[in-house]
């Protein structure tokens, strides 16, 4: 007689031996002419550029560090939230020690300026009508904004 | 290496009734490419949306030529796009069908004596199973073009080598 997970392992069975048949006829009857361009990376039918593997730059890692954080808090809040009423005030200054602690944390991370986001200095051409001059033209004196 | 699939020269192995069997899997669920070039693209939304209701051919359209069958070339081909309709179609998987869509797919359309930048029929570059006529063709054209596709993956054979 079966057991429960005897039961369990039955399927296990059925279920490997399902996939491993349906696999094998499929190798049976599949085409099978690979080439170059078949096998080439798809990228909306244009040649693809670089390596697959793309290094993120590693500030993501920080920044999703501290949205870990502020997200776990989010999750502290809300049982929080439904005992509330019952734990009275004890509720409200254990709630308010652990955002302190918390600000503290963005506080310094803050400070530290990994929220600062480094951009690329944006070079604007001045438009500039001109009078008299037919032609709008652009100025020598492109500004960094 | 596919054991059976094409690999001999003439009709002595016969799996008819296996044949009939994969080939009615295959004309029942023809998923088309997701991709538009001009205006029979809308033509060919249509289609896929509920009023034409291409679902009930058992197609439905796949943003991957790798789970596509079958790649309706909907719209003006220019030469800029050419060499990408063909990486794409070398980037299906086998089997694979194309139905040519409208005019400018089939031969150029209304591009054929003064378009500089327009490929003269997408068959120089890709074959084609089936052509649609029209400018563009109703989603009933297009359908019938899906029928005509079915009819002709209903004879297909397995084991044979295609010339």
């Amino acid at each position: 007689m079966l057991t429960e997970f005897g039961r369990i392992f039955l399927f296990m069975i059925v279920g490997a031996a399902f996939t491993a048949i349906g696999l094998f006829v499929a190798w049976l009857l599949r085409p099978h002419r690979p080439y170059p361009s078949k096998l080439a990376t798809y990228e909306c039918g244009e040649a693809p550029l670089g390596d697959t593997r793309v290094r993120f730059n590693v500030r993501f890692y920080v920044v999703a560090l501290i949205f870990l954080i502020f997200d776990v808090e989010v999750v502290f809040l809300f049982p929080w939230a439904t005992v509330y009423r019952q734990l009275g005030w004890f509720a409200f200054v254990e709630m308010l020690v652990f955002l302190v602690i918390l600000l503290v944390g963005y506080a310094y991370v803050w400070r530290k300026g990994d929220l600062d986001w480094d951009k690329p200095s944006q070079r604007i051409a001045r438009y500039n009508r001109g009078v008299g001059v037919n032609e709008p033209h652009l100025t020598e004196d492109e500004v960094a904004v | 290496m596919g054991l059976l699939d094409q690999q001999f020269e003439n009709s002595n192995i016969i799996i008819t009734t296996l044949d009939d069997v994969l080939n009615w899997a295959r004309l029942s669920s023809l998923w088309g490419m997701q991709f538009g070039l001009a205006c029979c693209a809308i033509e060919m939304m249509a289609t896929g949306a509920s009023h034409y209701d291409l679902d009930r051919f058992g197609t439905f359209f796949r943003s991957s030529p790798r789970q596509a069958d079958v790649m309706i070339v909907a719209g003006t081909v220019t030469l800029k796009m050419a060499s990408r309709v063909r990486t794409l179609y070398d980037q299906m998987s086998e089997p694979r069908y194309v139905i040519s869509m409208g005019s400018c797919a089939n031969c150029g359309g209304p591009y054929w004596e003064h378009g500089y930048h327009v490929l003269k029929g997408v068959d120089r570059v890709i074959p084609v199973d089936v052509y649609v006529p029209g400018c563009p063709p109703r989603p009933e054209a297009l359908m019938e073009g899906f029928l005509k596709l079915q009819e002709k993956i209903r004879t297909e054979t397995r084991v044979k080598k295609t010339a």
